[in-house]
């Protein structure tokens, strides 16, 4: 018997069309397509989307949260990037 | 289904069903080869003008007026660089590479947003291109997030959000200077009167000259008229200058009680296909400085590269 571990996919739906994909969970599966009809299985058994997308796990590259610090730190200091920093007299403040 | 629907090619058929229902075409749908080419021209449109529009505004960082005023020129003008990589990552969905439609820029085939080819001649110009360029293409942009094609659509919702800081920090750069010294007052007004035009331009000719604009309508891509859109941008801009007290250079705007909008005067034509078809003031110049900027950051991207293959070579090792 083959006890290797199946590899893990990540799982994006896309609910709607228009709309972005979206992550709803994993699952192991031997390939690529094999996962997609595993994903169909699990995540589509009540025509939750309309598309499916299936990523190897390992294949994704993520940001560390304990690097958050000298990641986005930075952006905390520049309140000038959102509209809500300029303040408009309101006769001209629908804009 | 139709009579008509029934002799069609089905693939054709079905795209046009999720037209007539308002679905969006995503990038693995079948969809006419025209479609493809329309919104591809649109989108990389979009994109060119994103990037060469830092241009005019870039122009003044060195010279902003205070380091607070430099700040947010600077923030600004990130976010118009990146909502360029947002069109072009939507329009490489279609199979055209980044560098095929930077190619089609430099070679003169791809266009860009003719208001970009004004130089910024005085800093009152950078408060009129938040308030009047940004505005107009914000007018544009909030239709375009129901355009018909789904990358499209959902880059444009994007830029929508975070466009809105662009043209109220115009506005109060500008409301700033109406409300100082009679020459900053006279300053943002001269900036008015040379940005007010191509503001209006950027809409695009009228409904009936408009080239795409019919077929463009037909498949959604277009949710609303050159002309519907214009009007919207000169109804909400009117009220905007009267209130800090700068003039729109028309004798002929008037607001019509009838129609509920402003009358507004005749657009000069010439000087839009002039500036369109290359000869604006600064049309060779924005794309020369496209062009040496591509070349001169070669280096960085072979020494990414280069860098790249080597720490591959290590990790085999």
């Amino acid at each position: 018997m083959n006890k290797q571990t199946l590899p893990l996919f990540e799982i994006f739906i896309r609910s709607k069309r228009g709309l972005d994909h979206r992550h709803v969970g994993s699952l192991h599966a031997e390939d690529a397509v094999q996962a997609l009809e595993y994903a169909r299985d699990v995540y589509l058994r009540r025509s939750e989307g309309v598309s499916i997308w299936v990523v190897r796990s390992s294949d994704i590259t993520a940001s560390q949260e304990s690097d958050v610090a000298s990641f986005y730190d930075p952006m905390d200091d520049k309140p000038y990037r959102h509209a809500t920093h300029y303040k408009l007299p309101k006769e001209v403040d629908n804009m | 289904m139709t009579e008509k629907t029934a002799q069609m090619d089905p693939r054709l058929a079905a795209f046009e069903n999720k037209i007539t229902n308002d679905q969006r075409i995503e990038p693995k749908d079948w969809m006419p080869d025209a479609f493809r080419k329309n919104v591809l021209r649109q989108m990389s449109q979009h994109a060119h003008s994103e990037v060469i529009g830092m241009q005019p505004e870039g122009n003044w960082i060195t010279r902003a007026p205070t380091l607070y005023r430099k700040v947010v020129l600077l923030a600004k003008i990130q976010d118009e660089g990146g909502h360029g990589l947002y069109l072009y990552s939507a329009a490489e969905t279609l199979g055209s590479t980044r560098e095929e439609m930077v190619q089609a820029l430099h070679d003169g085939k791809a266009k860009y947003a003719s208001i970009f080819n004004y130089p910024s001649l005085t800093w009152a110009d950078i408060g009129m291109i938040g308030w009047l360029v940004d505005g107009a293409a914000i007018v544009n942009q909030v239709s375009l997030q129901r355009t018909s094609y789904g990358p499209y659509s959902r880059a444009m919702i994007r830029i929508c959000k975070e466009e809105s800081f662009h043209q109220r920090q115009g506005y109060e750069a500008t409301m700033v200077l109406a409300r100082g010294s009679a020459e900053q007052k006279a300053m943002a007004q001269d900036a008015l009167d040379r940005w007010w035009w191509p503001s209006l331009m950027m809409f695009g000719p009228h409904d009936s000259e408009s080239a795409h604009s019919g077929q463009s309508m037909k498949w959604k891509l277009k949710r609303e008229s050159n002309d519907v859109l214009r009007q919207r941008f000169v109804d909400q801009t009117v009220p905007q200058a009267e209130f800090i007290g700068l003039k729109i250079p028309d004798p002929d705007l008037k607001w019509n009680e009838e129609r509920g909008a402003y009358d507004f005067g005749a657009i000069d034509w010439d000087e839009f296909m002039q500036v369109i078809s290359g000869n604006g003031p600064c049309n060779r110049q924005r794309l020369q400085h496209h062009v040496r900027a591509q070349q001169e950051g070669q280096w960085v991207r072979d020494a990414m590269h280069a860098y790249e293959l080597k720490r591959q070579a290590r990790d085999v090792a």
